[in-house]
């Protein structure tokens, strides 16, 4: 569980809730041994520079390359797409994902909201998602699956469906903030993708 | 199914308490800095801020100048949404909801009703349920962070002393506020209808106390905190962001001392990195000791 800044103790207790045995990493020595890291909501760009000055950057693309499962939710889901539009010139991008996410592209805070959501993969009634100045998910590369999406009404009469949950072999993102609540089947879903593995 | 049918299918909400504590919880762990103009802004988001809260005097001056202090202009507002990313707080008189009503529709993404500004009303807080925007409130202890919260206040930030660089109020509040809760979680149920009495406090907000150990909100720290360690002292004793206010901009050098602060919040229990970053910040601002003061605004809210 990267613990640099945001809602992480939120993760980490779906994750104690599921059984899931968790590590709360700030540096690159917190990494070791991990199957999967999870990068949680919070500010995208704190959190950057934070992965810079601690070396995490460098240490995560490196376990990349030895099999590291991610999962990012809202700020995570910036910091692990391949492109994004609206964000610091110096933001990082882990490009672990080949998406482009508009940052906090719902719009201002007072235009967070949460919904009922479908999401492939999971059993039984709908996802409650919370959304929190989210980004928005622009563009969706042909390695990436999509599991959920959002009718979104992005000015007067302008509704749009646009992704919020996606995955490719090892990575999976959510706009939202599946943390929030007490729903634990994404939490349980990227488990299982590290499982199956 | 229409696009209207299609999202009131998804029972989609707005302004849900979920959605107010949403944001705070995604800052915590991180700073929030005072700026009284965009350039001001931008050297806190560079830095790493979480975000900004945007306000015409820093509460040193304020002290200081002395005089009404009010709500900011809608320019500097605008200016500083305009040059940062990350989210813009802004500040609102005690009691004076008609300052938050125009600080909603700017689209500030968390308005503070602040004892750092003149109150406008002596016995009454905003009614913050009938607002959409978040709002943060002060509190010196448990009974009036429970009240806060109670008109809808969804984030609580210890007092401290603002503007005097003296840490030593931040932690009274915040050892009172947690220690209260410790002592809550103890009691048993008869108890708890006295502790509801000697807070002046709702019963359901303290039997929630009681049952989750914790504040119903985050709990963030403000007023007063002027260095890397101050930061860590705080968030050491239980605070879960920190608000920086006169520190960093009344300091010789405000964008390593931002700096310094982002990096000592997140590493709070790590030695090594505290002392690389207190390493050579210049001179922190002067502070004043508590009995030198004329004014002490952590008494203002009731």
């Amino acid at each position: 569980m990267l613990a640099l800044q945001g809602d992480f103790a939120e993760h980490a207790r779906h994750l104690e809730l599921l059984g899931t045995p968790v590590c709360l990493v700030k540096t690159p020595e917190d990494l070791r041994g991990c199957e999967g890291l999870i990068l949680p909501g919070g500010e995208s760009t704190t959190i950057s520079r934070l992965l810079e000055s601690s070396g995490l950057a460098v240490a995560i693309r490196d376990l990349v390359s030895q099999g590291l499962f991610l999962f990012g939710t809202c700020a995570g889901m910036i910091l692990l797409a391949s492109e994004v539009v609206d964000g610091r010139p110096d933001q990082i991008r882990l490009g672990m994902i080949d998406i482009t996410v508009r940052r906090n592209g719902f719009g201002r805070q007072i235009r967070s909201f949460e919904a009922d959501l479908e999401v492939e993969g999971l059993a039984g009634p709908p996802v409650r998602a919370v959304f929190i100045r989210a980004p928005v998910v622009e563009r969706v590369g042909p390695s990436v699956a999509v599991l959920g999406g959002v009718r979104y009404d992005f000015a007067e009469g302008e509704a749009l469906s646009v992704p919020v949950v996606c995955r490719n072999e090892r990575v999976l993102v959510s706009s939202f903030h599946p943390e929030l609540t007490s729903d634990l089947r994404l939490h349980e879903y990227f488990i299982g993708m590290i499982q199956s593995a | 199914m229409s696009a209207q049918e299609e999202m009131s299918a998804q029972h989609q909400e707005v302004a849900t308490g979920r959605v107010k504590r949403g944001l705070a919880e995604m800052l915590r762990g991180g700073v929030i800095m005072d700026v009284v103009n965009a350039e001001q802004a931008k050297i806190a988001e560079d830095a790493g801020a979480v975000a900004v809260m945007a306000l015409e005097r820093v509460p040193a001056d304020i002290r200081r100048e002395g005089g009404v202090a009010r709500m900011s202009d809608p320019v500097l507002i605008e200016e500083i949404q305009g040059a940062v990313t990350i989210p813009v707080m802004a500040k609102a008189r005690i009691g004076h909801f008609a300052e938050a009503q125009i600080l909603q529709a700017l689209q500030v993404d968390y308005i503070d009703e602040s004892e750092v500004l003149t109150p406008a009303d002596q016995a009454h807080h905003i009614d913050k349920w009938a607002f959409e925007v978040p709002f943060v409130c002060g509190a010196t202890n448990l009974g009036e962070a429970l009240r806060r919260i109670s008109e809808g206040a969804a984030m609580i930030r210890s007092k401290g002393e603002a503007g005097t660089g003296n840490v030593v109020q931040a932690v009274t509040h915040l050892r009172s506020i947690l220690g209260d809760i410790r002592k809550i979680t103890q009691a048993d149920e008869a108890e708890l209808f006295g502790w509801a009495k000697e807070l002046r406090a709702p019963y359901d907000l303290v039997k929630e106390v009681h049952d989750s150990g914790r504040l119903p909100v985050p709990l963030f720290c403000a007023g007063g905190l002027a260095t890397p360690a101050d930061c860590s002292l705080v968030m050491q004793l239980g605070a879960e962001a920190v608000f920086v206010g006169s520190g960093i901009f009344k300091s010789s050098d405000p964008a390593k001392r931002a700096a310094a602060i982002v990096e000592a919040t997140t590493h709070y229990l790590d030695p090594a990195i505290l002392i690389k970053v207190s390493r050579n910040l210049g001179p922190a601002m002067v502070g004043i000791e508590m009995d030198k003061l004329d004014v002490h605004l952590a008494d203002r809210g009731w």
